[in-house]
């Protein structure tokens, strides 16, 4: 019965970050405020729902014992994780990168510190 | 658990990102637009497989999430310098 609690919230939190990802992708002006909802919005959520699936196949594992599906379920849920975790912050730097270099400038912004570095660093 | 409610809703969060993926007015923008939408098709999967007590799919969503992983990479290059 705790537990159950424990997924519900897990679920809402989860849910509730991931809408706000899809929000954020249409109201923020340009690409690298839209990353910043897009990918750590969807990080932190896929957390939280991917952290409820494990919770609720770990309570089955213990009901069942040792040898039901619910233990190949629980491990591969966290290597989907661990993959998440590793991959999406990663990508996430490389397409703000490359927007950067393909010319995308900030809407609204008035200083530019990276832009003025590689000048620097040119001249 | 409401494991089919948690896939419609993140079903709905998938259909509003692919309206960015088609208007975002620069290519990066359709980038942001497709790497949110693989998180999202990843979550769930894993979701589904709760869901159906089969673990096909979470292994469907591993092998998912590192292809995109390399897909978003290689497009990122492409944006970045005009060409492989």
């Amino acid at each position: 019965m705790f537990w159950d609690i424990v997924t519900w919230i897990f679920i809402v939190v989860g849910l509730f970050f991931n809408i706000l990802a899809a929000v954020g992708l249409h109201r923020f002006p340009d690409v690298y405020t839209r990353l910043h909802a897009g990918t750590k919005c969807t990080t932190f959520g896929s957390i939280f729902l991917i952290g409820a699936v494990v919770i609720q196949s770990i309570v089955a594992w213990t009901g069942e014992g040792a040898a039901s599906i619910q233990s190949t379920l629980t491990i591969h849920a966290l290597i989907a994780l661990l993959a998440i975790l590793l991959t999406n912050p990663t990508s996430a730097h490389a397409i703000g990168r490359a927007a950067h270099r393909s010319g995308v400038k900030p809407a609204q912004a008035v200083v530019d510190d990276l832009e003025e570095a590689q000048k620097d660093e040119s001249a | 658990m409401p494991w089919l409610a948690v896939v419609i809703v993140l079903s709905i969060c998938i259909g509003v990102i692919l309206i960015r993926l088609f208007i975002g007015p620069t290519s990066p923008d359709r980038l942001v637009g497709l790497d949110t939408l693989n998180t999202l098709v990843i979550s769930s999967m894993v979701v589904l497989g709760i869901a159906f007590k089969s673990a096909i799919y979470i292994d469907v969503a591993i092998v998912y999430a590192l292809l995109s992983f390399v897909t978003t990479l290689f497009i990122a290059k492409y944006i970045e310098k005009g060409n492989f």
